[in-house]
């Protein structure tokens, strides 16, 4: 197994920032915006994006959640291991309300088409945006496309991108690993 | 990854403490999906079920027939009393006609200990055990321990006393294999007509006095009296009965703490329990119901992704 460093932690917290600016652009003061990260790695980005926006840009305090798509995926019974849920929380209605999904890394796009299907049991947003940290391309199943996009990558099928969170697995890195 | 010990769930007997925590885990997060304004998730939409009651039910039936619909399952339900079983179908061409239909999974309640156990061994699909005669009543023990582990957070080293008619209930057993396997004691109260000889083998003490049992335990599991399985008379009047072993308020509250009160339902109200027992804080009557529906996605959901 190799492993290359794509990003390092220093690039990490810049595109952090170049994608709070791209948000506040988009969604100013936020009290129509919703942030909701995907189980399980996007809540890692969500809670940075949310704290980053609060502290250093100062926007009010921003509605977060997280979802859980693992009851909505579309390979139930259809992969060799079991799916293991995480917990939803979502302690309000996105009814007209603006909802951003959140991952770490976009590769099929499956997980955000069954996230798709999960949120409407929370309300009908009034319009959803999906931002992502690493976008892998030419990869995906499903005609879906990040609106806010941290870096682009060209990976094959085999090799996996996986996104280290300081507070999860020691520093922030992303990283493209070759089996 | 996890993912449960078997293929059916026959009686708890036959998973260990890792499934059960797997099928707690689970739960919880099905408890989240129920509360949802949309209560439903497309989870098992290609699965069909079949549910095959061959005892009436009320609350079980509905319970699973919920928990299969909120999953999106396919459900067909089946009731002994209009079936060709009157006209002398064997269970298992009976069951073999409903899964040539291309069912994958069934539900069965049916009068005879071991029937869940003999149509695993003879038929092609998962079986979910709802109750077979006095035997075992798997999910029933499951959502009761979720229950204790809810209101007291866990169920590890509590004092559990299973109050009533022991000798007729699979909620009994179920319970009693359910709480010891997660480290609770166990120890069952009840007229010494419909407490089983023996029983002390399973690692359970018999305290014949209700009084003393509910002074020992943090929750009473108040069962029911099954009369419909009582061919003679077990005590002398349902009323000498609520005497001794139904606990009314008064006894409640000259206890020196607040235990938990339970029912697997349906209550004889004024018999096992009073009313004002049955609609007080401490008792978790209608919290069981809600669990049992989280409890059986869960254990469904497991089940449905280990067929092929």
């Amino acid at each position: 197994m190799t492993q290359k460093v794509l990003l390092t932690s220093k690039e990490v917290n810049i595109i952090l920032h170049r994608l709070a600016c791209q948000l506040i652009e988009n969604h100013l003061d936020f009290s129509d915006t919703i942030l909701v990260g995907i189980q399980p790695r996007g809540t890692f980005l969500a809670e940075r994006l949310k704290t980053l926006l609060e502290t250093e840009y100062k926007t009010p305090e921003i509605q977060l959640g997280y979802l859980d798509i693992t009851f909505f995926r579309d390979d139930f019974r259809r992969t060799e291991k079991p799916l293991e849920a995480n917990k939803t929380k979502i302690n309000f209605i996105v009814e007209n309300k603006k909802v951003i999904f959140i991952d770490d890394v976009l590769f099929t796009g499956r997980s955000i088409r069954a996230a798709l299907t999960a949120i409407q049991s929370f309300g009908r947003p009034s319009e959803i945006e999906l931002l992502v940290l690493i976008d892998r391309r030419f990869s995906r199943n499903l005609p879906i496309q990040p609106d806010y996009r941290g870096r682009q990558v060209d990976a094959i099928n085999d090799e996996k991108v996986k996104v280290n969170w300081k507070e999860n697995d020691g520093e922030d890195s992303v990283c493209l690993i070759t089996n | 990854m996890k993912e449960l010990s078997v293929n059916h769930l026959l009686g708890i007997k036959y998973i260990n403490k890792n499934d059960i925590d797997l099928i707690f885990e689970t739960a919880d997060h099905f408890k989240e999906v129920i509360n949802r304004p949309i209560k439903k998730v497309p989870s098992l939409r290609d699965i069909t079920i079949a549910n095959i009651f061959f005892e009436n039910s009320t609350r079980t039936k509905l319970s699973f027939e919920l928990a299969q619909k909120r999953l999106s399952a396919d459900v067909i339900s089946f009731s002994a009393a209009q079936s060709s079983v009157k006209k002398g179908e064997t269970l298992i061409d009976t069951v073999n006609n409903i899964l040539s239909m291309k069912v994958d999974m069934v539900v069965m309640r049916h009068s005879n200990p071991g029937a869940a156990y003999f149509l695993s061994k003879n038929v092609k699909a998962s079986i979910i055990n709802a109750g077979d005669g006095a035997h075992e009543h798997p999910t029933q023990a499951l959502l009761d321990s979720y229950s204790i582990r809810e209101k007291l957070g866990d169920v590890a080293g509590k004092k559990v006393v299973i109050v009533g008619d022991i000798l007729h209930s699979r909620v009994a057993l179920s319970n009693i294999y359910a709480l010891q396997m997660q480290g609770a004691e166990v120890k069952v109260c009840g007229p010494k007509t419909l407490i089983p000889k023996h029983i002390e083998s399973l690692g359970v003490q018999v305290e014949p006095n209700l009084r003393k049992a509910l002074e020992w335990c943090d929750v009473a599991n108040m069962l029911r009296v099954q009369n419909e399985r009582m061919d003679v008379n077990f005590f002398p009047s349902t009323r000498e009965y609520a005497q001794q072993y139904g606990v009314d308020k008064a006894l409640l509250d000259s206890l020196d703490k607040e235990i938990v009160i339970m029912h697997p339902g349906p209550i004889n109200r004024g018999v096992e329990i009073t009313s004002d027992v049955a609609d007080s804080q401490q008792s978790v009557i209608l919290n069981q119901v809600e669990n049992g529906v989280a409890i059986r996605m869960a254990v469904i959901y497991l089940l449905a992704s280990k067929i092929q």
